[in-house]
């Protein structure tokens, strides 16, 4: 009777150890399962699922209804000798370049505004901060009255100097320059606050120091202040490449691509050949290119990140 | 006194970034309490007498649908992608399993897709589920493309709750979705505050897949019904600004009201502190 007792005592623990954990293991799998499955699914069905279908038709000659004519790789040959692409692909870097060097300084020097000794910058600051909030086609609009020949007000700044009047956005040479200065307007105050954050986390007696010796305002930015936020300027510029390689909203409302594609981007070009050429699947091929564009950005940033944290020069 | 001038560069610099960023919207306000032939007497000035008729206008053109609809999707959008995200950051941040940096990454790299590479699929996915054309549409892709910078402020917030605390949970009979309902989500206040301030203005915002996704006036969305007045632009100037200066006026109040938590909403994902 004991040793029978003792013999099941002992054989119990034996045999949780061989089930339990693996059920155990089952259950976890059903409760992670459960917690990511809402967010899996319309993942894939809205994400996943269509950039792999873009990747697809682009292999086709498609007007969106029907059936396409499968024709390989030619819609990525047509685009390699297609000028509109390339005049898209130009203007999209420059409204990187201009994201990254007009866009990211003037951020920081409103930054430094904000944080500047002066009565009332508290109310300038929220005034500052308004162009990033509203809408991008309100903003457009809004622009695009003020830039109007006739009745607009940068017109008549530019009569102040003594010149003519300026069809800003109907002219092939300044409709981009138009609405690239919009751009600007718009998102500058978005750097500003990146940047504001991040002097606001630089230790003050950093500045004690350098003023105890005898440091001048223009040493102690350069060499304090601006050192300490290379890494802001460095992920400003990310999001600023990729920023500029999706955008879009400005320039279809403003200009639409035009005067005769002086201001196409990939992506209002991918859109006029989808929604209104129907050449559904030429733009998928323009589409995937945007797409791999922006893969290849993000995967050179992740290197060159992985090498910076390894050398640990900086967080 | 010599502190004084030196300051005055400062205060020169400050103005004209002040009036580069606040001076549309005065012209935008202004505009928009102008009677047609005042803006066409003096389009510059600032209004000497005010109307109203504009704003009337505008509502008789429809905006109030626009309106309707853009609160509609926005609300039930933001609402959705708060709990999803919560949901799936739980097991990303606070449990191990094999492919948790695989799933995790997947989410984060939709933060760099362009919309483009997903806009014809998702266009005629639309189509073959028979919600082209109503604001429903939308709400798949609005919550799909919110996911990443959700899943990834809230993922960073729940790598910092103490894990003893849900020690003291689990010690209390709680299973995970216990701990989940009961300890996580009271904590996470502030951060899902951050999530929807960010998704919301964003999909207030939001242009392209309404405008792909919609074509009938009475399920657009604000952005594109604003877009729609665009011909009202060689006719009626004033209504065009009052439409812009209504359609602004929610997200500008609520910034008013809370500015930090907007600002600090808004930088959500870039700012890493």
């Amino acid at each position: 009777m004991e040793t029978q007792l003792k013999g099941v005592r002992t054989a119990t623990p034996v045999a949780q150890t061989a089930t339990r954990p693996k059920k155990k293991s089952l259950n976890k799998f059903i409760t992670i399962s459960l917690f990511l499955a809402p967010a899996i699914i319309v993942y894939i069905l809205y994400v996943l699922y269509p950039i792999f279908t873009t990747l697809l038709y682009s292999f086709y000659k498609w007007d969106g209804v029907g059936a396409g004519e499968y024709v390989g790789l030619q819609n990525y040959i047509n685009l390699l000798s297609d000028n509109v692409f390339w005049t898209s692909l130009t203007n999209n870097t420059w409204v990187i370049l201009t994201s990254i060097f007009v866009q990211i300084p003037l951020g920081l020097i409103m930054a430094l505004m904000l944080l500047a000794p002066i009565r009332g910058i508290r109310l300038f600051s929220g005034i500052y901060f308004f162009p990033f909030l509203i809408s991008t086609v309100a903003v457009g609009l809004l622009w695009v009255l003020m830039l109007d020949p006739l009745n607009g007000i940068i017109n008549q700044l530019v009569s102040l100097f003594g010149f003519e009047n300026v069809e800003w956005l109907s002219q092939t040479h300044t409709a981009m320059f138009a609405v690239l200065l919009v751009i600007v307007w718009q998102f500058s105050p978005f750097y500003m606050i990146l940047f504001k954050a991040a002097i606001v986390g630089i230790p003050e007696e950093l500045y004690e120091a350098a003023e105890i010796d005898g440091a001048s305002a223009f040493t102690k930015f350069f060499r304090i202040t601006l050192p300490l936020l290379m890494p802001t300027i460095v992920s400003s510029s990310i999001l600023a490449i990729v920023g500029s390689l999706k955008a879009f909203d400005i320039f279809y409302v403003m200009t639409g691509g035009g005067p005769n594609h002086s201001t196409e981007l990939l992506g209002t070009y991918m859109f006029k050949q989808a929604f209104v050429n129907f050449n559904m699947g030429y733009a998928s091929a323009i589409a995937f290119v945007m797409f791999f564009l922006a893969m290849i950005v993000t995967i050179i940033i992740q290197a060159l990140d992985y090498y910076r944290k390894k050398k640990g020069a900086y967080v | 006194m010599n502190v004084a001038i030196k300051k005055v560069p400062l205060y020169v610099i400050a103005l004209i970034l002040l009036v580069f960023t606040g001076y549309p919207f005065l012209y935008m306000i202004s505009t928009s309490l102008k009677s047609r032939t005042q803006f066409f007497e003096k389009p510059y000035s600032l209004f000497s007498s005010f109307t109203l008729e504009n704003f009337k206008s505008v509502f008789e053109m429809g905006l109030s649908r626009y309106f309707f609809n853009s609160i509609l999707v926005s609300v039930i959008a933001v609402f959705a992608v708060m709990l999803i995200a919560a949901l799936a950051s739980y097991p990303l941040s606070r449990m191990k399993f094999k492919l948790n940096r695989v799933v995790f990454l997947l989410f984060i790299a939709g933060m760099m897709l362009p919309i483009h590479a997903t806009l014809i699929p998702v266009f005629k996915l639309s189509q073959s589920m028979g919600l082209y054309d109503t604001v429903w549409a939308l709400l798949g892709p609005y919550i799909a493309f919110s996911l990443p910078i959700s899943i990834f402020i809230l993922t960073q917030f729940m790598q910092e709750i103490p894990a003893s605390l849900e020690e003291a949970a689990k010690i209390d009979g709680c299973n995970h979705f216990g701990i989940f309902w009961r300890v996580i989500l009271p904590m996470l206040t502030p951060a899902l505050m951050t999530v929807l301030i960010y998704n919301f203005i964003h999909l207030w915002n939001e242009f392209i897949f309404a405008l792909v996704l919609i074509s009938s006036p009475e399920n657009m969305t604000l952005p594109l019904g604003l877009q729609d007045f665009k011909g009202e632009f060689s006719v009626n100037i004033p209504g065009l600004m009052a439409a812009l200066t209504l359609a602004s006026l929610p997200i500008l109040v609520v910034y008013i009201f809370s500015q930090e938590k907007v600002v600090k909403g808004l930088a959500g994902g870039a700012v890493k502190e």
